[in-house]
């Protein structure tokens, strides 16, 4: 747009005439956009406001940063950041490995057949709702469930636990749930990156007589790199980012201290206790967080790796 | 050299083995849930099926595809997941043409706009207020607008528009016809893995989404599967909780545990239908999104 001389407007005008098929094709999404992206930005505001839904944004008196300072100074909070952090680490750690592992050792497998099978239904529950998966995940860890049935025939337990009443299983049943479903999909995108290699690569190898664990760490590992240095840069700008489906059905009154995190707490004070304002503070703080995080991220592994986002 | 390939044969071994542990821990829970959907109620609660039904019944089954409240609610999300994956992937896929032309004026500007949304949005709760000040609240339209288009999936669409070879287009263009009519004509017919992969994001998303069935309508009518399901469930959650105390099941809460399942089943069968066609296609979607990064 830049290039546009002022005192050209006649031929500005002109290029817009040529263009109307496709600015017609491209606006409604820009507006679309200003709509649906842009204006709730401006509803941020109302974390520096006393908002009440009856009446306007505009209407609302400023309140400054009184929701922050009693956010920061309430129990509430450290309990949030607790889960929202532990269970954001534990995803970082143990979940965003796996789907690498995962990745290079079926890239081993030389039947293609099996490899295809393989796929197909690690990907599988990808797409299941987590509503299903919660379903099932009750049905397996209530009192009467396999999982009960199995640890009493074992001898491990002696009574029937119900492991989604406990808080201290909490973390690691949503960790493991979310590695169960996510496994095989994680590792969809390393795969394609695998798949563009070049054979000529392993071949050379092969005549310098390297083995199949030199090729995996000198040759398959250095190519994806790029590829993990970007979804690590998301998933660390992600830190604070909980999986909301799968808390919000997971959840309960009993394993509330543990499974209160950042997005439920948000839903949970601002559309059931009526605290928008107070709620949109802590979402505000999430968001900064992550942006923050993300441009962190993202120049550390330009400078140390030469990836980046942008 | 044959040292060698011993020694990579037991390494294949291994990995075959963990890979097979790792299909079966995948199917074994769908499996057992499908399993016990189709066994009697109350036998079932005595434990003990792993493989197989034991009393086969197809009572949980009847009792929820003559449910009025779980058709209406099945049919719901039927109508909003091929509504909002028709419109999700023309408007997202028309105005990912029209960015992808270098000429088009304002296209560095509508590009910067686009990406930051990626990264930053207001929130839950602007969102929602945005949809309360335009009266999509408890509309069916708030499932349908406010998801037609999503800045990602642009980025995947003109990657794949970007390897169509453009004298394809000149000739169209020579033709006479206008860009739209061009994307319309010749875009859209060469684009097909591209759109299989996007409808099946977004298919799913709208099949699967119970999220904003709780928070965005009220109506029953418009109460997709999902979220009936998710209703279900917490209900069942805290009945189950009440019930570790003495006093143990009732018949209603052997009843709804059956119920339950066979609900599951049904609002996840039309993902397993459709997934194995869709497979070949999103595998390579994804690849063509990867290159962009």
């Amino acid at each position: 747009m830049k290039q546009i001389p002022l005192n050209n407007n006649k031929s500005l005008g002109k290029r817009i005439f040529r263009q109307r098929y496709l600015l017609f094709m491209a606006l409604p999404a820009v507006v679309w956009m200003i709509v649906f992206n842009y204006i709730p930005m401006y509803g941020i505001i109302i974390a520096f406001k006393q908002y009440r839904i009856i009446k306007p944004i505009s209407a609302a008196p400023w309140v400054g940063l009184a929701h922050f300072k009693e956010l920061f100074s309430e129990g509430d909070f450290a309990m949030v950041m607790k889960n929202t952090l532990g269970m954001g680490f534990l995803r970082l750690f143990v979940g965003f490995p796996l789907p690498i592992l995962f990745a290079l050792f079926l890239n081993e497998l030389g039947n293609i057949r099996f490899k295809k099978a393989v796929q197909t239904i690690s990907y599988l529950p990808h797409f299941l709702s987590w509503v299903v998966l919660g379903g099932i995940m009750m049905n397996w860890l209530g009192d009467v469930g396999i999982f009960n049935e199995i640890l009493l025939k074992l001898g491990i337990i002696d009574k029937a636990r119900f492991f989604l009443a406990e808080p201290e299983s909490f973390w690691g049943i949503v960790v493991i749930s979310d590695i169960w479903k996510e496994l095989g999909w994680g590792a969809i995108i390393y795969l394609a990156a695998m798949a563009g290699i070049s054979p000529a690569l392993y071949e050379a190898a092969t005549v310098d007589g390297a083995n199949r664990w030199h090729k995996m760490l000198h040759i398959t590992l250095p190519s994806i790199m790029p590829t993990i240095s970007i979804l690590l840069i998301l998933a660390i700008s992600g830190i604070l980012t909980t999986n909301f489906d799968q808390i919000l059905v997971l959840r309960n009154a009993a394993n509330q201290t543990a499974s209160d995190v950042i997005d439920i707490f948000v839903y949970r004070v601002g559309f059931r206790m009526n605290r928008f304002s107070y709620a949109q503070a802590i979402s505000l703080f999430k968001s900064v967080v992550a942006l923050i995080l993300l441009l962190g991220a993202n120049q550390f592994s330009k400078k140390t790796q030469g990836h980046s986002l942008f | 050299m044959k040292l060698q390939s011993k020694k990579i044969d037991a390494f294949t071994i291994i990995i075959t083995i963990i890979m097979v542990l790792i299909c079966f821990a995948t199917i074994y829970p769908i499996w057992y849930t499908i399993v016990l959907s189709f066994n009697d109620a109350a036998d079932a609660q005595l434990g003990g099926i792993y493989w197989w039904p034991r009393e086969f019944s197809l009572e949980s089954y009847s009792t929820v595809l003559t449910d009025d409240s779980i058709l209406s609610s099945f049919i719901m999300s039927l109508i909003r997941t091929v509504v909002g994956t028709v419109t999700h992937v023309f408007f997202t896929a028309m105005t990912a043409y029209a960015f992808s032309k270098k000429k088009l004026i304002g296209r560095n500007f509508f590009l910067a706009i686009g990406t930051f949304t990626m990264f930053f949005n207001g929130g839950l709760i602007p969102f929602y207020l945005l949809l309360k000040n335009i009266n999509l609240l408890n509309t069916f339209l708030v499932f349908i607008i406010p998801t037609m288009f999503n800045f990602f999936h642009l980025i995947i669409f003109t990657s794949f528009f970007k390897g169509v070879p453009e004298s394809l287009e000149e000739s169209a263009m020579i033709d006479g016809a206008h860009e739209l009519r061009t994307f319309v004509q010749i875009i859209l017919p060469l684009s097909m893995p591209v759109i299989a992969t996007i409808a099946l994001f977004q298919g799913v998303w709208h099949w699967n989404d119970f999220f904003w069935g709780i928070i965005f309508v009220n109506d029953e009518v418009l109460q997709p599967i999902a979220t009936f399901l998710y209703r279900m469930i917490a209900e069942s959650s805290s009945s189950q909780m009440k019930m570790n105390m003495p006093g143990g099941f009732t018949a209603t809460a052997v009843n709804s545990q059956s119920i339950k399942l066979a609900t599951m089943v049904i609002a996840t069968a039309p993902i397993v239908f459709v997934y194995p066609f869709m497979q070949k296609y999103f595998v390579k979607g994804i690849m063509i999104g990867s290159v962009k990064g």
